[in-house]
């Protein structure tokens, strides 16, 4: 005799396995990002085009080398879980999701990382 | 059981629909969202070329001064600004608000009208400020 609750049954069969945690994640990140993209893109266009060595000195600065690492943290994230949730809708093959889902996993840790590491090392060593 | 995954009826595919302005904004969410994902790219570049030193980074500002690379970055700027207004109507929906038809068609036109002009405001004031 089948003692699971029909909840039992379901709970982890979805295409993406969890849904809460991944909705919670992607809103929460989203929110995160309106103030610091927008800072981002003030800053950006206050230093659009202008010299190596005050861009540096300005990527440097204690506050604005936190938002710089924090907005790439967020982004990277929220990228991620939404590139996931395109191809968890697109791709039917079973194969060809679990691919493009590990090389989404693997460009938006390399990408992220190689931002990250040169944000510290501009904070860190100019 | 086994017939509720047999019987299962299908909504009705995408081209039943009369294209609505609500529709429009919510592919272009997710395309300029996709072009976000691959743009990063370019930030990663930017930053990358000013961990370097002064010569990467002279390059990548050159390839970004050029008049394709600022077609391209112009575009960015768009589907940033697009995705981010696109996002806090999201963020309005997920409390339960908003969903009036006439409300939400509105809002879905108003947020295209809002990122093109906060996309040509940023520029304004970059070329201003440059």
């Amino acid at each position: 005799m089948d003692m699971r609750t029909p909840l039992g049954k379901v709970r982890g069969l979805g295409s993406a396995k969890s849904g809460t945690e991944h909705f919670w994640k992607v809103r929460t990140t989203s929110i995160a990002l309106v103030p610091l993209l927008l800072f981002y893109v003030v800053f950006l266009v206050m230093y659009a085009g202008k010299p190596y060595a005050d861009v540096i000195s300005a990527l440097s600065n204690p506050f604005v080398a936190t938002i710089n690492a924090l907005t790439i943290i967020a982004s990277i994230v929220h990228m991620k879980l939404g590139m996931e949730e395109i191809i968890q809708d697109y791709i039917h093959s079973e194969v060809m999701k679990l691919t493009l889902l590990m090389l989404n996993s693997f460009f938006s840790l390399l990408v992220g990382g190689l931002c990250l590491f040169a944000a510290l090392k501009i904070a860190f060593a100019g | 059981m086994a017939n509720m995954t047999k019987n299962r009826p299908l909504s009705p595919h995408l081209q039943i629909y009369r294209f609505v302005p609500t529709m429009a904004m919510s592919i272009v969410h997710r395309i300029t969202g996709g072009a976000l994902y691959f743009g990063t790219v370019l930030v990663a570049a930017w930053l990358i070329a000013a961990a370097s030193g002064e010569e990467a980074f002279n390059t990548v500002n050159w390839l970004f001064g050029s008049i394709v690379g600022q077609i391209i970055l112009f575009g960015y700027t768009w589907a940033l600004l697009h995705h981010l207004v696109g996002g806090l109507r999201h963020i309005m929906w997920d409390l339960g608000y908003g969903f009036e038809k006439e409300f939400s068609t509105m809002l879905a036109k108003a947020s295209l009208v809002a990122s093109i002009a906060l996309t040509v405001l940023v520029w304004a004031v970059v070329l201003i400020v440059r």
